[in-house]
């Protein structure tokens, strides 16, 4: 069973994704965002970085590549899909998630640890967590902050002292159905003990323990 | 006003435009002009510093690529290879702050991946004014925005750096940035521009009118009230194209489609066809009608010294031309077939139809003006090593000690390096706020450690021993992560050199950087000199910022961290005794006006004792810290704050508050065996929640609060 990590031009989290499922013994592969269908793939994330530059505000173009035509498909067909940082800019621009990502509050590039509390395991990212599980994992963004106006989404995870303004403290949101999750930290980024956490390993568990073949 | 000869309004001197005439043998045509005043530029060309940089000790087995390339490339063994440079955009992030450290940034990067590496960190080493001026605020916060901007988004993290501040860098900021890349042997790669039938090819973003002359004009001038005008010499970067750039190059490279590759930097197209070609000993034909232009009507001068950023030219061999182009194509960048290498060695520039240049393409290189500039000792210099040094008599440790964490260039650099991407690659071991960072690298045993270490002061009050515990307090930086030190490259900030005193200065530093490097037995293996860091004709501190790589093979299994004291562990100090003197140190910038006295001078036996000691105690401490800014006192501290754990210092007055050079702490278990030196002595005990100076308590929260916040109470 495989991942497919899609790279935009501007991605920069690919290889780091791809690293993390590996050393957890998953199966990943880089997709380039022109192409067209995802055949053979049984799960799509879309890492962090700054696709096309984040031109216009962060995923506004990248909702354009052709590979978000069979991104979409996937996620309407149930299967696990997943955007990490600039990914969940991506999928909410896509509408696939409800809400939008702002400029943080206080206007700021946030690269700092932060603690998050799972609210939800009923999701493809949170399965393999306890409720009310306090984590520790990266933060690495500008455009961190998740609002929803009509109180719309699913928030599963919160940051246990809001550092960017989020709505309802949500560190990460997903759709009713559950397999598509949208998470602003970086569980990649929190996968080896030597790099100060190996926290991010429940979300990438679930992750990878949530997928049945295609 | 007079009308002035165009050479002098490129920056060039009468003498100068008299060698360009004797070497074309005629007077140069407008596109040659511009091609040699930005060359024989003082940035370009080294011409004030170049006879003094010959003294840097520069060879060692290792080294694989030395002084004079893009980056310096030393080898890590079992096939692995790094690559290193370190860049000032000094003046472009006065005129403009965030461009101007953002396109220092790209540049810097652009240096690394032209020899065939990823980069893979960046270090920023930041100097500006007091705080309180809103203009230093201002420039402070903007080169921050502009680092964070590009290397953020260029997808490099910055992994470390510094920051001091001085009235003397309130008209003149410095903002210097170092990269370290790594890769393959086989995938090095050489700015050469290969055999006759090579096509250059110019990949990257079109050309416009950005950046014109900000070599010459912007980079080897000094600064008066009409600094503001230059404005348009600086140049603006864009990380998504750089990004696109590296991630394209990078692909050339692994299918190793080029032959060589040079970037565009200072001096633009001048330069990028010049150098490969002055290295290979070939000549060149270059149609500027092909290169991609984003504005119309742009002369051939201008095409030739614009410095818009994202540029490289690659020189590919005729049958893979195509498949270079369609790389280019697959990473949406531009591309275009410019020019085509030819034997002999004459440059030949075309545009519209007209050879608008016809020059031999070594001499923009080659024959570039060397200055053996006078050199004096300053007579002010007596006065200030006479003055004595701060009397501490009056003052509680414990108060010194809240007013030292307090400095912003002590206190937590957390307000920085949060608004940096510190973390992408999954390499980051030991990250920014510590003495050395360190990096793993992927698939191997091995650790690279980088730390760089610059200090106005110490070089103004006595060059040599400045320059020289540079070099050994960065060696020892990286010794306590690990790493044995293995290169070094320096960025050397010094004011108008055309004045004597500054031109002592350079030459006492670099004797100072040139003996420590012997002593430690590593080479310099490249850098950069920024001169005329002058305002209203008051120079800046001379300021050299030294880099050292280390190498921990294989790197320890659980590194030090400040953060791993805990209750019951005692502090060790290695070393020698303190002398007393505290010349140059941040208790003497606390209490007095004015630095003086002579800094103590160092010691090279004891370095090379002190940093192997260092390197292998790091296998095993669960805490090691150099002793620099604030002495024992704030290394101490720091180390408590960052366990969260008080401590109990019981010393000689003396080694409370000293910055004596070669020294470090060392935390072990209680009733652990003592550091294995003769030197090493018990001076403390962690428990409790103070942090006690012979009995004088501070809290530790008060330290920790006051540490974390002096930066951004500041800046608030």
């Amino acid at each position: 069973m495989t991942t497919a990590v899609v790279v935009f031009p501007g991605t920069n989290c690919e290889h780091d994704v791809v690293s993390a499922i590996s050393s957890l013994g998953g199966n990943a592969r880089l997709v380039w965002h022109r192409e067209t269908d995802l055949d053979g793939y049984d799960s799509v994330i879309l890492p962090g970085g700054f696709a096309h530059g984040d031109a216009l505000r962060t995923g506004a173009i990248a909702r354009f590549s052709p590979i978000m035509e069979p991104v979409a498909r996937f996620a309407r067909a149930g299967k696990p899909v997943v955007g990490i940082c600039n990914g969940f800019q991506i999928l909410c621009e896509a509408g696939l998630l409800p809400g939008a990502l702002i400029a943080n509050r206080d206007l700021s590039f946030i690269c700092r640890y932060v603690d998050v509390e799972v609210t939800d395991t009923g999701t493809v990212l949170t399965n393999n967590a306890e409720p009310g599980q306090r984590l520790r994992i990266p933060l690495n963004s500008y455009e961190g902050n998740w609002v929803s106006p009509e109180g719309e989404g699913r928030v599963v995870v919160r940051y246990v002292d809001d550092p960017n303004g989020s709505t309802d403290r949500a560190a990460a949101v997903a759709n009713s159905a559950g397999n598509v999750v949208g998470i602003m930290p970086h569980p990649e980024r929190a996968t080896d003990r030597l790099l100060g956490s190996t926290d991010g390993n429940v979300f990438l568990r679930s992750f990878l323990s949530s997928l049945v073949p295609a | 006003m007079t009308e002035q000869p165009v050479h002098r309004l490129l920056g060039m001197t009468d003498g100068e435009y008299a060698s360009v005439v004797d070497i074309l043998d005629r007077p140069p045509m407008p596109a040659e002009l511009a091609m040699y005043s930005v060359m024989w530029s003082e940035h370009c060309s080294y011409k004030s510093s170049r006879k003094h940089l010959g003294r840097f000790p520069t060879e060692a087995p290792w080294v694989v690529v030395g002084p004079g390339e893009n980056a310096g490339v030393v080898d890590l063994g079992d096939g692995w290879l790094a690559a290193l440079r370190i860049e000032s955009h000094n003046h472009p992030s006065f005129v403009e702050p965030y461009q101007g450290a953002a396109t220092g940034v790209g540049g810097i990067l652009r240096d690394v991946f032209t020899m065939g590496a990823r980069p893979i960190a960046l270090w920023d080493q930041i100097r500006f004014g007091p705080l309180d001026n809103p203009k230093n605020r201002y420039l402070l916060n903007g080169v921050v925005g502009g680092i964070a901007g590009y290397g953020n988004a260029v997808g490099v993290p910055t992994v470390g750096g510094e920051i001091e501040f001085d009235p003397g860098y309130t008209g003149n900021p410095l903002v210097n940035v170092m990269c370290l890349g790594i890769l393959k042997r086989e995938q090095l790669v050489l700015g050469t521009a290969g055999t006759p039938g090579t096509m250059a090819v110019l990949l990257g973003k079109a050309t416009g009118r950005d950046g014109i002359g900000g070599a010459s004009v912007l980079a080897s001038a000094s600064f008066d009230e009409e600094s503001g005008a230059k404005r348009p010499s600086v140049q603006v970067g864009d990380p998504f194209e750089e990004k696109k750039l590296i991630e394209a190059c990078l692909e050339l490279y692994d299918k190793a489609l080029v032959v060589g590759v040079q970037d565009l930097g200072a001096a633009g197209l001048s330069c990028a066809t010049s150098e490969p070609a002055g290295r290979a000993g070939v000549g060149m034909e270059v149609d500027l009608d092909r290169v991609h232009t984003r504005e119309s009507g742009m002369t051939a001068p201008e095409l030739l010294m614009s410095e818009s950023q994202e540029r490289m030219m690659a020189f590919v061999a005729p049958d893979k031309v195509e498949e270079v182009l369609a790389i280019a194509d697959k990473w949406e960048i531009d591309s275009a077939v410019v020019g085509e290498v030819k034997a002999g060695g004459t440059l030949r520039i075309s545009h519209r139809g007209e050879v608008v240049a016809e020059l031999p393409a070594a001499t923009l290189a080659d024959n570039a003006p060397l200055y053996d500039r006078p050199a004096r000792r300053p007579a002010w210099l007596d006065e200030v090593q006479g003055r004595p040094g701060p009397d501490l008599s009056f003052h509680d440790p414990a108060d010194l000690l809240r007013d030292l964490l307090d400095d912003p260039a002590i206190g937590s650099s957390a307000w920085i390096h949060e608004q940096y991407d510190h973390m992408l690659f999954l390499n980051t071991v030991v990250g920014p706020g510590s003495d050395g960072s360190l990096l793993r690298v992927k698939g191997t045993d091995k650790g690279l450690a980088v730390s760089t270490d610059g200090n106005g002061r110490l070089c103004y009050l006595e060059p040599r021993i400045g320059g020289a515990r540079l070099v050994y307090e960065a060696a020892l930086n990286v010794a306590v992560t690990g790493a044995r030190p293995m290169a070094v490259v320096d960025n050397l900030n010094f004011g108008n050199p055309e004045k004597p005193e500054v031109m002592w200065q350079f030459k006492e530093s670099v004797e100072g950087i040139s003996q420590a490097c012997e002593a430690l037995e590593i080479p310099v293996v490249g850098g950069n000199v920024s001169f005329y860091n002058e305002t209203d004709g008051v120079d800046i501190n001379p300021t050299p910022v030294i880099g050292v790589l280390g190498l921990a093979d294989p790197m320890p299994g659980d590194p030090p961290r400040l953060s791993r004291a805990t209750e019951g562990m005692e502090l060790w100090l290695v070393g020698p005794e303190a002398s007393g003197n505290l010349s140059g140190t941040a208790v003497q910038r606390l209490l007095d006006d004015k630095p003086g006295g002579i800094p103590t001078a160092p010691d090279p036996a004891t370095a090379r004792h002190v940093i192997a000691l260092a390197a292998d105690l790091a296998h095993t401490a669960p805490v090691l810290h150099d002793i620099s800014d604030g002495g024992l006192a704030v290394a101490a501290a720091e180390i408590s704050i960052a366990s969260g754990i008080g401590v109990s210092i019981e010393a000689p007055e003396a080694e409370i508050f000293s910055e004596d050079p070669h020294r470090f702490l060392v935390a072990i278990e209680a009733g652990a065996s003592r550091p294995a030196a003769e030197s090493a002595r018990k001076v403390g005990v962690f428990g409790g929640d103070q942090i006690v100076l012979n009995g004088s308590a501070l809290d530790v929260d008060i330290g920790a609060s006051t540490y974390l916040d002096a930066l951004p109470r500041r800046m608030r």
